[in-house]
């Protein structure tokens, strides 16, 4: 009983990407392989890991849990829509100031889970840090520099740091 | 990690999904949040040839006071609940307790009646709606239906609700005035199902020896949520105190029967049991104001 076609029109960093696809695809798999969006990582497939982690009308979601069909109409934003040409998202500079990453495959789903945290919390505590980022796995850094990063972003974003 | 094909329905009308539920009987599942069944997919643990998505009936996602009962329509995303001033004011158990389901993603996505329905043996929600009395209202095809909390979670994850039943609403009553709540849980990383979760809820009464009438609900030691009624009697009888609360965390443990799992052994169960059922009867009381 498998359903071979639907029509979907998503919207992605601005960007509307109209396809044909199967209900069972993934939304992960819809950016990465229909929109040739590559930036967002898919790592357990299962909504542990939070690689995939994207904000679905604003908030962050695990795009490895829904179906592309289910963002027909929705507009997504990913790690693509965060820096400016070549000026790094204050997020993105403030990871590489502060070595928030090693081999970088978890980071796209942290910044797409902190854009929002800060703007709801721009000065967030140590212990809200670490708790907004509870849903996102990191095995390389052990998460200390990850959480001076965000320190550092949050101070680049309030205006107080270069 | 990629789902088998399925077949796809998103109806916008309650009665249209119910009708597609009782039309496919055992084929089809209904997709709430999918923050449980995505992943069953995912694993092709579950293989239904039909999902009925439940995403675009807006009727199923209002959250609403009405003559001092919170109505949450099943399909009300857990982090629109927890942010939701009207039900931390009126029954900030819930609020607390969501807290502690998995991240702010799967919040986002995840639904009140989803988490219910699938009745994980150690979510916090099912937990909740038991001690808060909640009542849920099923639609299928003979027509609505309530059901009390109590019979609604039938075990590890088996509720009261038939194949071509949908839950619609989870009714929960006002807490009567001077009510104190504790929620207490034990989880090995933030965000993981509880290894043991606790709620408690003391009320004064105008019967009973003490004056207080309690509610001890306990998940994680089995298949689901569990009224700790020894535990209960003990807090009615003897009212608040340090006393008490040993007493009632003792009943409380001596009624859990936990097996041994991968995640923790049943005897290290047994003990959270009673430590947290102290600890949420100390701050259940402190609320009270005792």
């Amino acid at each position: 009983m498998a359903d071979h076609g639907r029509n979907v029109c998503v919207t992605i960093n601005g960007e509307a990407h109209e396809r044909r696809v199967e209900p069972r695809l993934l939304l992960s798999d819809f950016m990465r392989h229909e929109a040739g969006l590559t930036g967002t990582h898919v790592g357990c497939e299962h909504g542990v890991c939070g690689a995939c982690t994207v904000l679905l009308d604003g908030d962050p979601v695990r795009s490895c849990l829904m179906f592309a069909v289910q963002a027909d109409g929705a507009s997504i934003e990913t790690v693509e829509s965060l820096a400016d040409g070549e000026t790094l998202h204050p997020l993105q500079d403030a990871f590489r100031r502060e070595h928030g990453l090693q081999c970088g495959y978890c980071t796209p789903g942290i910044l797409m889970t902190l854009k929002p945290f800060l703007a709801a919390n721009p000065a967030p505590s140590e212990a809200e840090i670490r708790k907004a980022l509870s849903g996102n796995l990191c095995r390389c850094t052990g998460y200390q520099q990850i959480v001076a990063a965000v320190r550092l972003a949050a101070a680049m974003l309030r205006g107080e740091e270069p | 990690m990629k789902p088998p094909p399925f077949a796809y329905e998103c109806p916008t009308e309650v009665a249209d999904a119910v009708s597609l539920l009782s039309t496919h009987g055992a084929d089809a599942r209904p997709l709430a949040g999918g923050q449980s069944l995505v992943p069953l997919l995912n694993f092709r643990l579950a293989r239904p040839a039909i999902l009925v998505d439940l995403n675009r009936i807006a009727a199923l996602g209002q959250v609403t006071v009405e003559d001092g009962t919170l109505r949450i329509g099943a399909m009300a995303r857990q982090a629109a609940v927890e942010a939701d001033p009207g039900v931390a004011r009126g029954w900030p158990l819930l609020t607390e307790a969501i807290g502690h389901i998995a991240h702010p993603q799967i919040r986002n996505r995840g639904t009140i009646g989803g988490s219910l329905a699938h009745n994980d043996p150690a979510a916090e929600l099912p937990a909740v709606m038991l001690a808060l009395d909640a009542e849920m209202t099923a639609q299928g095809p003979a027509g609505v239906r309530t059901i009390q909390a109590e019979e609604f979670f039938a075990g590890t994850m088996e509720t009261a609700l038939a194949p071509d039943e949908l839950l619609t609403e989870i009714r929960v009553p006002a807490l009567p005035q001077g009510t104190g709540w504790g929620f207490q849980e034990a989880a090995r990383r933030q965000g993981d199902f509880a290894l043991v979760a606790v709620a408690v809820l003391l009320r004064p009464s105008g019967s009973g020896a003490s004056g207080i009438e309690a509610r001890v609900v306990v998940t994680g030691t089995g298949d689901g949520p569990q009224r700790m009624r020894g535990a209960e009697a003990v807090l009615t009888e003897r009212g608040t105190g340090g006393d008490a609360y040993e007493e009632a965390g003792d009943a409380a443990a001596d009624a859990s029967e936990p097996a041994d799992d991968p995640h923790a052994p049943g005897w290290y169960r047994r003990k959270l049991v009673a430590a947290l059922t102290r600890r949420a009867c100390r701050q259940a009381a402190t609320r009270m104001g005792r």
